[in-house]
């Protein structure tokens, strides 16, 4: 078997586990959304000013994928790895001839196919309920944002998983870390809304950058399609995480 | 003379200042199930560890499949199987997508549904590891470790926290690994599961080997006597004894000329239990033999 066909295999067997597992699905696939439908009904009608005056619900498309990039892979790589590691499942797979780095793309697979498909769903409900035009004249830089991104947040989910004790701890690190970033960024609560010097400390941690330079690639006449300068951040946390998961990363258990 | 499947000499291992295993030998021959026997604590995971290329020695020479595990790769890995001490499988995926997935990862697996059939999961096929069993999911995990076709097995306490009737269902699936002629590797601190499955057993306590052989032989050894237990005029009667089918013969000579049943009567080896604990605990300040418990109202002692 040749290492793609390989990953592909491992790929459709965490698709299969991911699409059963409850919590994966709600947290990664239903908060979204809902969060995604209860912000525009809210807000639907209002504008956000930010670049000259936006609509509410064309903020909050962009703001909620960029939610769901990280949900998908920071967020789904951290926990459900801890989870494998703590049952002794990673071991187990170790210990047979599978490659490590098979093992750990397919998770990174998994959590690619799940993005793609949060962004398609996110996007048809933004279009179809309001209106929220999908930037078809500037999809290669989309996807170059969405990739860096992605990247970095797989990375940095996979080295997170060495600052989890248990399995328990698991959704609670990954939370408190998420959720006050989320908020400080301008994802739930407009930038315009926030207090002065907010968004100057988020700009510090990746979701923000990511988020500011997937918004301005998602609605024209924001920025630049591409926003080197925030990819930039991006990328260096993305680099972090790469050194920490590749130092730090564990297969075996660490409690029991 | 074939080649020892694992071979160990001189295999020392240290955390720090505490030496978990202190220069053991062994050696395990194809095709034989060998019990690697200890109290909780004595080196057996750190030593199978080893084996596994899990864990790098502190010192001494490993061979396995005739490979130093430390080094060994994926063609090695093709050749073991392995069921962890405490694992759980993944609790989403089926006992056939269980298979299915460690399948993929071997160059000539087993075909699925004849694995299936190897651990007796053929009812269970298409249920949720989550929904089965604590012996079914230990007979899954076997089946995952076996779906590769290795040549070597290792199970390290397939049996730990089993209610009996699952203790029952694993054994019969580990001694059936003996048909596929599969060389099993198996730690545990059951002296019955040692006693029931294994071809030579040997034990470990404190890092050190203290007593190796056959699961007979190790009852052999350490046979001081045999007890044979019987009723007598409402009391209990235990005898010890080194030569028992002569103790026996005068007993039922004596008892059929006084036109006597010997109630219940039983004879019992020590079992491996018996040395076991002898082998692997301190000693204790009474002799152990002679005791038949509290309810004996009679001790005699017959000395050869």
């Amino acid at each position: 078997m040749s290492a793609l066909t390989l990953v592909g295999h491992q790929l459709r067997y965490d698709q299969k586990a991911f699409w059963r597992n409850p919590a994966a699905v709600f947290f990664t696939v239903m908060f979204p959304v809902v969060v995604f439908l209860i912000l525009a009904v809210v807000f639907d009608g209002s504008t956000v000013n930010v670049d000259g005056g936006i609509e509410a619900t064309t903020y909050y498309v962009p703001a909620i994928m960029a939610l769901s990039v990280i949900s998908a892979t920071m967020q789904t790589l951290a926990m459900t790895l801890v989870i494998a590691r703590e049952d002794g499942r990673l071991k187990r797979g170790r210990g047979t001839p599978l490659p490590a780095w098979v093992f750990i793309a397919g998770r990174i697979g998994n959590s690619i196919v799940v993005t793609v498909l949060m962004l398609a769903l996110l996007a048809a409900i933004g279009g179809v309920l309001y209106s929220v035009p999908f930037p078809w004249e500037r999809l290669p830089e989309m996807l170059v944002t969405l990739a860096i991104g992605a990247a970095c947040f797989c990375c940095l989910g996979i080295a997170l998983t060495a600052a989890i004790p248990s399995q328990d701890a698991a959704a609670a690190i990954v939370n408190a870390l998420l959720l006050p970033l989320y908020f400080l960024s301008g994802i739930f609560i407009p930038e315009d809304e926030l207090p002065g010097g907010v968004i100057d400390f988020a700009n510090h941690f990746p979701v923000r950058p990511f988020f500011e330079a997937f918004f301005q690639s998602y609605v024209p006449g924001t920025g630049p399609a591409i926003a080197w300068h925030e990819l930039l951040v991006v990328g260096i946390w993305g680099v972090a995480g790469l050194l920490l998961a590749i130092r730090f990363f564990r297969w075996t258990p660490r409690s029991g | 003379m074939p080649e020892p499947v694992i071979s160990i000499s001189g295999l020392r291992m240290s955390y720090g200042e505490v030496e978990a295993v202190r220069g053991i030998d062994l050696e395990v021959m194809p095709g034989e199930i060998f019990a690697f026997l200890g109290p909780n604590g004595a080196g057996k995971t750190t030593t199978v560890e080893i084996l596994e290329g899990y864990r790098k020695r502190s010192g001494g020479e490993v061979t396995v499949l005739g490979e130093d595990p430390q080094r060994a790769g994926r063609a090695w890995r093709e050749r073991i199987g392995i069921v962890l001490q405490s694992g759980r499988l993944d609790p989403y995926l089926t006992v056939r997508e269980s298979l299915g997935l460690y399948a993929g990862y071997y160059r000539a697996p087993r075909p699925i549904d004849e694995v299936i059939g190897l651990v007796g999961l053929e009812e269970k096929a298409e249920t949720r590891a989550s929904k089965l069993s604590g012996g079914q999911q230990r007979r899954l995990d076997v089946g995952m470790a076996l779906i590769g076709d290795p040549e070597l097995l290792f199970l390290d306490e397939p049996t730990t926290g089993f209610d009996p009737s699952a203790r029952r269902q694993a054994w019969d699936v580990i001694a059936g690994l003996r048909d596929l002629g599969k060389t099993v590797f198996l730690t545990t601190h059951y002296m019955d599961e040692a006693q029931r499955l294994a071809d030579r057993v040997t034990i470990i306590a404190g890092g050190e080997i203290v007593a190796r052989g056959t699961p007979e032989d190790l009852g052999e050894r350490e046979a001081q006597a045999t007890t044979i237990r019987y009723r007598s005029g409402g009391r209990e009667v235990a005898l010890q004894t080194a030569t028992p089918v002569r103790t026996l013969h005068e007993l039922t000579g004596e008892a059929l000329a006084r036109g006597e049943e010997l109630e219940g009567l039983e004879v019992t080896r020590p079992t491996l239990e018996d040395v076991y604990l002898e082998l692997t605990e301190p000693p204790a300040d009474g002799p152990i033999s002679g005791d038949i418990g509290p309810k004996s109202a009679h001790r005699p002692e017959v000395s050869e």
